[in-house]
C-alpha cells in the first residue's frame, strides 16, 4: 500500500488548555470541583479569612519585654494606638523557667537539661535499630543542643565539660559500634533518677543492681529448674537485695567513697519536666506490661487468662483521673502515716498501669490480625511458646499495632496534664495558676495556653513523624 | 469551695477505718517539718512567687504556726491542694493543717469530721459590673447575665439571692476565675460573682479599673478558717491560739519590730503572759515559753500580715471590713490569753 501522507516532523506540543494546567487545574480539580464543593471552599476561605483578621493583629502586637500585664498595655497602647489589643509574651519571657522546670532550683537546671538531652542518645539504639546514620544524625543533633543549651543556662563548667565529653563519646560509639550503646540505654534510668533527684550515687546503682542480680539467677538457675521457676527465683532474689540488703550496702558505700549530687524534693518537680518524667517513664514502662498483658489474655491457661482479663476490664473501666486520686490520697490511708511515699512515683506506677491495659488491647488486635497459619507454621518449625512469640508472632503483630500503640502514648502523654487535679504542677493548668496568681499577671488568658499548647504539639507531632518513619521501614509485604 | 459528697465520704470512710497516730505535734517535731496545704495559686493568699517560694496571706499562718511549734519559719513543706483534694488530704494525713480559703460550713465541720479552728479571713460573695451599665445595687439586677462558676457554693448563693428576691437571671457558667475574668471583660456577661476578695484582685488588675464598680450587697457569709483533722484537740490548740496570738499582739500593739522591746518593757498583764515573760502559757499546750514571740516575729501581726499580703497598699487594695479588730468596728475578736 501507498502511503498517501507521511508526517516528516514532529509537530511541537501545543500547549494545554488554561483550566488543564498549572494552578487553574489544580484549583479546579482540588477546591471547585462541584458546586457544593465550591461553596465549602469559599466558605472555609471566608473563615480562615475571619480567623486571620481577628488574630492577626494580636500577635503581630505582641509584647516580650515587660514586666507585668498593665505595662504590656500602656506599651501597646503607646506603640499602636489606644484601644488596640495584643499579646503579652512578656509573661512567657520572666516566667519559661517555671513552665519547662517548675520550682527546680535554679542554679542546678543543667541537671535536667542534661538528662532530657542524653534521653536521645539512650533511645535512638531501640527507635532506629540498624539504622547507623539516623542515629548519628540524632545522636549528634542532640549532643550540638545539650551543649548549647547548657551553655545558655549557664551551667558551671564541670557538668558542661562532661555534657560535652559524654555527648562526643555517644556521638563515638554510635560510629565505632552501635551496639554498644545499648549499654548505654540499660544504664540510663539510673542515671536519670541520680541526675534529677540527686542523693548518692550509690542508690540508683545499688537499685540497678538489683536487676543483675534477677538476671544472673534467672541464667544460672534457668538450665537446672526451668525458665519459669527460675524467673520466680530471680524476681524473690532481687526482692531480697532491694528490701533487705541494699540500705547498708549503700551506707557503706557511701562512707567509703562518697559521691552525692545535691537533692531535691519531689515537691520542687513541675512544668514540662514533670510532664515528660511522668511520660516518657509511663510510655516505656507501659509496652512490655502491655505485651505480657495481651499475651496473658490469650493464654490458655485459665489463672493467667483471668487475671489479664479482670486487670484491663478493670482499668479501662475506671477514668484516668479516678486512677491519680487514688494515687494521691486512697494509697495514703493504706500506709502507715510515717510512710510517705513520693507522689510523683504514685502517680507514674498509676498511669503506666492504666496506660498498660490500653496497649495490651491494642496489641491483642495486633495479635488476633495474623493469619492462624502463622502460630501454626511456628509450632511446625518446632519452636517453643517464647521463641514462638519472639520470631514469628510480636514481630509482625507489633507492626500491625503502630499506629494504635502510637497514639495511645500520645494520648497518654496528653493525659499528663490531668496530674493538676491531685495538686501536681503540671504545664497547662497547674504553673499557669501559679502565674496568674501574681498579681502582676493576673488576667493573662491565651498566652500561657498557646505556648504550652504549641510545645505540646511539638512533643506529639514528632511521636505521630517517627510513627509514619517506622511503618515506612517496616512495610516488607502487603505492598 | 467546690464541695464533692464523694471525697467527702472518702474523707469520712478513713476516720471510721481509723489510723494508729501519734498526735500530730509530736509528729511535726519529729520530722522538723511542718506540712502546709496551701491553694494551688491565689492572689494575695497563697502562691509561689517566680523563684517558688510560697508567699500570701494564707501563707504567713503556716509560717507562723512552724515558727510557734519547730522555732523556724522556713521549715514548712507547702502542699499545693485543689479545691478538690484539699479534706482528703487533711483526713488521710497527708498535710497537718489547711491554711487555704476554706469556707467553714456546717456540713464540712461535722459530716466531713473537720475541725475549723479559727477564721482568718471573712469573706463574702459579691457582684462586678461595668459602670455604664448604671446598675448601682444588686436589686437592680433582673434578668441579667452572670458569669458564676460552677459546682461551687457561690453558685448555689447565687440561686438563693436571685429566688429570695423574687428576680431572675441567665447563669454563664465558667471553670475558674481566669476564664470569668475573661468572660467578663469580653461582655459574655454583665456582672461577674465570686468572693469580694477575688472581684477587688479581678477589679484592679482590669485594663480600666475605674470603669467597673463592685456592687454594695455581700450575698453570704464566707468564713475562710484554719482546718485541722478532728481527734487531736491538742493540735487545733495551737493552730487557733498560733492565730489568735497573731490578732491580740495587733490589738495589743505588738508588731514585728517592736515585739522584743514590748517583751521587755511592757506592764500590761496579758501582754506579759502572751510574750511568755509572765506564766507559763505555752506549757499547756506543749510549747515553750517564747512561742507566741517567735510566731509574731515572722511576720509580724494580723494586721501587718494584712496590710502586706492584701492591704491597701498592695495591688490587691482590700479594705479591711470584716476583718477589721472588733475595737474598731469589724469581726475579728480574740479570746483573752489567760
Amino acid at each position: 500500500m501507498e502511503a498517501r501522507f507521511v508526517r516528516q516532523s514532529m509537530l511541537t506540543p501545543q500547549q494545554p488548555p488554561l483550566g488543564e494546567k498549572g494552578a487553574m487545574k489544580w484549583l479546579r480539580e482540588n477546591l471547585f470541583s462541584g458546586w457544593l464543593n465550591s461553596i465549602l471552599t469559599i466558605l472555609g476561605l471566608l473563615a480562615i479569612f475571619f480567623m486571620v483578621k481577628g488574630a492577626l493583629p494580636w500577635l503581630l502586637h505582641g509584647v516580650w519585654d515587660a514586666n507585668s500585664l498593665g505595662e504590656c498595655r500602656k506599651i501597646i497602647a503607646a506603640d499602636w494606638g489606644q484601644g488596640q489589643t495584643g499579646a503579652c509574651w512578656a509573661l512567657i519571657h520572666e516566667r519559661w523557667n517555671q513552665f519547662f522546670f517548675g520550682f527546680y532550683p535554679q542554679e542546678i537546671y543543667w541537671r535536667p537539661t542534661m538528662t532530657f538531652f542524653l534521653m536521645f542518645p539512650a533511645i535512638t539504639p531501640v527507635l532506629f535499630f540498624g539504622s547507623r546514620a539516623n542515629a548519628r544524625r540524632v545522636i549528634g543533633a542532640a549532643s550540638l543542643v545539650m551543649a548549647a543549651a547548657l551553655f545558655g543556662l549557664g551551667a558551671p563548667m564541670a557538668p558542661f565539660l562532661v555534657a560535652v565529653a559524654a555527648g562526643l563519646a555517644l556521638f563515638w560509639l554510635a560510629e565505632i559500634a552501635p551496639a554498644w550503646l545499648l549499654w548505654f540505654t540499660a544504664l540510663y534510668p539510673g542515671l536519670t533518677f541520680w541526675l534529677l533527684w540527686g542523693g548518692p550515687l550509690w542508690r540508683p546503682v545499688c537499685a540497678m543492681l538489683g536487676f543483675v542480680i534477677m538476671f544472673a539467677v534467672f541464667r544460672l538457675a534457668a538450665a537446672r529448674i526451668g525458665a519459669t521457676v527460675a524467673m520466680v527465683a530471680g524476681f524473690l532474689a532481687a526482692c531480697v537485695w532491694w528490701l533487705f540488703l541494699q540500705t547498708p550496702v549503700i551506707a557503706s558505700l557511701a562512707s567509703a567513697m562518697p559521691l552525692s549530687l545535691r537533692p531535691v524534693t519531689s515537691d520542687q518537680f513541675g512544668g514540662f519536666l514533670l510532664a515528660i518524667i511522668i511520660g516518657v517513664t509511663a510510655i516505656i514502662g507501659s509496652l512490655p506490661l502491655g505485651i505480657i498483658l495481651a499475651l496473658g489474655r490469650k493464654s490458655d491457661m485459665p489463672l493467667v487468662k483471668g487475671l489479664c482479663v479482670g486487670f484491663i476490664e478493670f482499668v479501662r473501666g475506671v477514668p484516668l483521673i479516678t486512677m491519680l486520686f487514688t494515687a494521691s490520697l486512697l494509697l495514703q490511708y493504706f500506709l502507715p502515716p510515717q510512710v510517705q511515699f513520693d507522689l510523683i512515683l504514685r502517680v507514674i506506677i498509676l498511669v503506666t498501669l492504666f496506660s498498660a491495659a490500653y496497649i495490651a488491647e491494642v496489641i491483642r488486635g495486633g495479635l488476633a490480625a495474623l493469619p492462624r497459619g502463622q502460630y501454626e507454621a511456628a509450632d511446625a518449625l518446632g519452636l517453643d511458646y517464647w521463641q514462638a512469640q519472639r520470631f514469628i508472632i510480636m514481630p509482625q503483630a507489633l507492626k500491625i499495632s503502630i499506629p494504635g500503640i502510637v497514639s495511645s502514648f500520645i494520648g497518654l502523654f496528653k493525659d499528663t496534664t490531668l496530674v493538676t487535679f491531685v495538686g501536681l504542677m503540671d504545664p497547662l493548668k497547674g504553673i499557669t495558676q501559679v502565674v496568674r496568681a501574681d498579681i502582676n499577671w493576673k488576667g493573662v488568658y491565651w498566652e500561657p495556653y498557646i505556648f504550652v499548647g504549641a510545645i505540646f504539639f511539638l512533643f506529639c507531632f514528632s511521636m505521630s513523624r517517627y510513627s509514619m518513619y517506622l511503618e515506612r521501614k517496616l512495610k516488607r509485604d502487603h505492598r | 469551695m467546690k464541695k464533692s459528697v464523694f471525697l467527702g465520704t472518702l474523707a469520712a470512710s478513713a476516720l471510721v477505718a481509723g489510723f494508729a497516730s501519734a498526735g500530730t505535734l509530736d509528729d511535726v517535731k519529729a520530722r522538723g517539718q511542718l506540712i502546709c496545704g496551701v491553694n494551688t495559686g491565689l492572689t494575695g493568699f497563697g502562691a509561689p512567687d517566680a523563684s517558688g517560694n510560697y508567699a500570701g496571706f494564707d501563707v504567713a499562718v503556716c509560717q507562723a504556726v512552724a515558727a510557734a511549734v519547730l522555732g523556724d519559719a522556713t521549715k514548712v513543706k507547702y502542699v499545693p491542694t485543689t479545691g478538690e483534694t484539699r479534706f482528703t488530704a487533711l483526713a488521710s494525713g497527708e498535710v497537718d493543717m489547711l491554711a487555704r480559703n476554706s469556707t467553714w460550713t456546717y456540713s464540712r465541720d461535722t459530716d466531713l469530721k473537720l475541725d475549723f479552728v479559727a477564721v482568718n479571713y471573712y469573706d463574702g460573695q459579691g457582684f462586678m459590673v461595668k459602670k455604664e451599665l448604671g446598675v448601682t445595687s444588686a436589686k437592680d439586677l433582673n434578668g441579667a447575665t452572670i458569669c458564676i462558676q460552677t459546682g461551687t457554693t457561690t453558685e448555689l448563693n447565687l440561686a438563693d439571692y436571685f429566688k429570695a428576691n423574687n428576680m431572675t437571671y441567665t447563669p454563664v457558667t465558667i471553670a475558674d476565675d481566669a476564664e470569668g475574668q475573661r468572660q467578663y471583660v469580653a461582655g459574655a456577661c454583665d456582672a461577674y460573682t465570686t468572693d469580694a476578695s477575688g472581684l477587688a484582685a479581678t477589679r484592679a488588675t482590669l485594663p480600666d479599673p475605674e470603669n467597673h464598680i463592685i456592687l454594695p450587697e455581700i450575698i453570704s457569709k464566707e468564713p475562710l478558717a484554719l482546718v485541722v483533722r478532728h481527734g487531736d484537740n491538742n493540735w487545733g490548740d495551737i493552730v487557733r491560739w498560733t492565730f489568735y496570738s497573731l490578732v491580740t499582739a495587733e490589738e495589743k500593739g505588738i508588731t514585728k519590730a517592736n515585739v522584743e522591746e514590748m517583751a521587755s518593757t511592757s506592764q500590761d498583764p496579758e501582754v506579759r503572759r502572751l510574750l511568755g515573760v509572765e506564766g507559763d502559757l505555752g506549757a499547756m499546750m506543749g510549747l515553750d515559753k517564747d512561742w507566741a514571740k517567735r510566731a509574731i516575729s515572722v511576720n509580724g501581726n494580723y494586721g501587718e500580715i494584712f496590710a502586706a499580703d492584701l492591704g491597701e497598699a498592695t495591688p490587691v487594695k482590700l479594705a479591711r471590713g470584716l476583718n477589721e479588730l472588733w475595737s474598731k468596728g469589724g469581726l475579728m475578736y480574740s479570746p483573752p490569753f489567760r
